[in-house]
């Protein structure tokens, strides 16, 4: 088997585990003073802990767990409460969101989609309040906010899919249900009422950066690994202290594609890579319904869907309708008796 | 300890691989090349195409005294000669009964009696396979139908659909808002499930949902759930029929027209014609079904895509029965050559209809399903 002969090795630390620095006045303690874990030394770090809960990350969980709960129940309740077909069917069970006819009104009945506001409310509570968490974790560190914000993007395309589309619809039914199958189920179905959402612009944009970010994430990782030798892993330090690791990776790109990044700005590129994804399909399905309602006639019309040939298939819809005439059907004969005979056996 | 790792997920990707349909597919491009519009087929789950059964003897001549002047209580048909009219008698019980025999329909002791109920519909379905020879044939093409494209030695057609419980609208406890459950006739996917009761009854939804126009406000009230109730029927014609969405559409758009195949438009009236025969022609006749033939709701036992498709684009494989049963095509009953043979056999064939199809299949079990719902492939 293949070994690393860099700070990258096997070779994993046991001490007393690294507590971390002093935390600012008014925070609440860490939980636990840390320990370590083999499989996770296979991972990462081999150190578990201390972990920083705090008032923000306790508020998230308890949030998160009553939004789980609901939706679980609301499962679990869909199958009659069988445990076993809770788990066969799982995958296609759903929290679905109020039908049409409610509008946008807070005030649904529970079971008319009224559970499902409420679970999107603690799921969005708790999400909320985790995003706030990381970002006074980030300044509790003198870190700058590039996680949170990063993590903005993301909850900004589930408030738009969720929250916000629907308000400006009018109308809590445009929203995902909750569950695995029914939300692959509803994107389809999405696509399909809003004809063919391939031939939305921020959707185009967003799978470019969605797909450009594994592309950057490969590249990077296999360019550190391939320098890692030579010390490349201390990718920040060569910022301002180019190594060897550094301009061997920066010669081999330029050699293969006479371009390269640089220590500092391939982390840029990686990070609004993967904030644009979600940025610019945030935007996509904003304008969905709202703006465009059939993104393929909107192509058509901005000449830029392809054209394929005219196969002469016309609506039967537009053509004179079809004379349906139904001979009535004939009066039994008189003998008929009023109860029908069954005859024939079983069949 | 790492050759443990490598063989333990080496094994895991083999079982994995083991969900996969690996014999050889039958690819047909269907349209423009670099669009995907083609047929995938995994071979080994194709529908055979079946074997029609042979008439019981050949077609008589349509000569002799009419059948109304030879029988009484023929209300249908009457005009034909006796001879052609016991050759369909005959070619019924093959088709329909063969097992029960003529007495699954007639009273032996008075065969024009109207007493048992199966002879009300059986009067009622020969309105309606006219009707779809002739009215439908926009669906049904120069193909045409008889009895057999449905009931294939069966009284009651093997794929048959009626009313779903409802579930009450405020309840939590077993409601999954008409979706969200592993449904055969929507393709095993989560989509809405009762898609028959809703595009193929007499009071249907309209299936189209994307827009006519690039920008909103021309097509009010087509929510996304109306899209996946259109998806779930979609699914069912996509099952019934054994083809991918592009046997019809070009996914471009699945609603322009000019971009779609001529299938699309034959699969537009057989929609219309399958709303047709459930209202016009099986709610007609709720009054005269017994229990034990309507659903957990009341209402008979309808059709849908499945009914005669059964996994293939053209039913039976598109063989045609009609050339010999020319009457049943109102439009064009004069115009056919059909090769007419003599009589004979006639008692023989009635009395031993199992012989006709050489069917020795037991009673298939009524689609009695508790949920109403129809039992499919």
């Amino acid at each position: 088997m293949s070994r690393f002969y860099s700070l990258f090795n096997e070779i994993q630390l046991r001490t007393v585990p690294e507590y971390g620095v002093p935390l600012p006045a008014g925070n609440d303690p860490r939980i636990g003073t840390g320990g370590y874990s083999y499989w996770a030394g296979k991972l990462g770090a081999a150190q578990l802990g201390p972990i920083y809960l705090g008032k923000l990350g306790v508020a998230s969980l308890i949030c998160g767990f009553i939004a789980i709960e609901i939706i679980g129940l609301n499962m679990w309740a869909s199958v009659n409460w069988d445990p076993i077909q809770f788990v066969r069917q799982l995958p296609w069970l759903a929290l679905e969101p109020p039908g049409p006819e409610w509008g946008f009104t807070p005030f649904v009945p529970l079971a008319q989609g009224g559970w499902w506001i409420l679970a999107g409310f603690f799921l969005t509570a708790a999400i909320l309040l985790w995003w706030a968490r990381t970002f006074m974790r980030a300044k509790a560190l003198g870190m700058g906010t590039h996680v949170p914000w990063a993590f903005a993007s993301a909850i900004w395309l589930y408030l738009v899919l969720g929250f916000i589309r629907p308000g400006l619809m009018g109308s809590w039914s445009e929203a995902v249900p909750f569950g695995i199958f029914p939300h692959l189920d509803w994107t389809a179905a999405f696509s399909i009422r809003y004809g063919n959402l391939f031939y939305n612009p921020f959707h185009c944009l967003s799978i470019v950066f969605l797909y450009g970010s594994t592309l950057l994430f490969a590249m990077h990782g296999a360019t550190i690994l391939a320098t890692a030798r030579y010390g490349a892993e201390r990718e920040i330090e060569q910022i301002t202290d180019r190594g060897t690791a550094t301009e061997r990776g920066a010669l081999f790109w330029r050699w293969t594609m006479g371009f390269n990044a640089n220590m500092e700005s391939i982390h840029r590129w990686a990070w609004w890579f993967a904030v644009l994804t979600t940025l610019t399909g945030g935007i996509g399905i904003l304008l969905t319904g709202t703006v465009v309602d059939n993104w393929y006639l909107w192509a058509i019309e901005h000449h830029y869907a392809p054209a394929y040939p005219d196969l002469g298939t016309v609506d039967p819809a537009t053509q004179a309708p079809l004379a349906v005439t139904q001979p009535a059907p004939p009066p039994p004969a008189p003998d008929a008796v009023p109860a029908p005979v069954v005859t024939g056996g079983a069949q | 300890m790492n050759r443990q790792l490598v063989i333990a997920s080496g094994l895991t990707a083999l079982v994995a691989l083991s969900g996969c349909e690996l014999g050889p597919k039958k690819i047909e491009q269907t349209g423009y090349r670099g669009a995907g519009l083609a047929q995938i087929n995994d071979v080994s789950s194709m529908k055979a195409a079946g074997v029609i059964p042979p008439p019981p003897y050949p077609l008589p001549p349509d000569e002799g005294p009419r059948a109304s002047e030879t029988y009484q209580n023929v209300q249908v048909l009457g005009d034909l000669s006796a001879e052609r009219f016991n050759h369909l008698m005959a070619s019924i019980t093959q088709w329909v009964s063969p097992e029960q025999g003529c007495n699954y329909c007639h009273n032996p002791e008075n065969m024009a009696s109207d007493e048992v109920y199966t002879k009300v519909v059986a009067r009622r379905m020969l309105q309606m396979t006219r009707d779809i020879n002739g009215t439908w044939s926009t669906h049904v093409q120069q193909t045409g139908v008889t009895c057999y494209t449905c009931h294939r030695g069966q009284p009651v057609p093997a794929y048959v659909w009626a009313k779903q419980a409802p579930v009450h609208p405020m309840a939590v406890r077993g409601q999954k808002r008409g979706q969200n459950t592993p449904d055969a006739n929507v393709g095993y996917a989560s989509l809405p499930n009762n898609v028959f009761e809703d595009y193929l009854s007499g009071n249907p939804k309209s299936v189209r949902v994307a827009s006519a126009s690039a920008y909103p406000g021309w097509n009010p009230g087509v929510t996304t759930r109306s899209a996946e109730d259109s998806y779930g029927i979609m699914m069912h014609v996509s099952t019934a029929l054994g083809v991918n969405c592009t046997y019809c559409h070009n996914s471009q758009s699945f609603r322009s027209w000019s971009l779609s195949r001529a299938q699309r438009a034959t699969a537009w009236y057989g929609i219309r014609m399958v709303r047709n025969i459930n209202q016009g022609y099986i709610d007609s006749l709720a009054a005269v079904f017994p229990a034990n033939r309507k659903g957990s709701q009341g209402d008979p036992y309808k059709v849908n895509c499945l009914t005669c498709h059964q996994g293939l684009a053209k039913p039976l494989g598109g063989q045609s029965m009609i050339a010999d049963y020319p009457y049943l095509r109102v439009a064009s009953a004069a115009a056919p050559a059909v090769p007419v043979g003599g009589v004979g056999g006639v008692p023989a064939a009635l009395d031993q209809p199992g012989a006709m199809t050489g069917e020795t299949r037991p009673p298939a079990a009524p689609p009695a399903d508790a949920a109403g719902a129809a039992p499919t492939s």
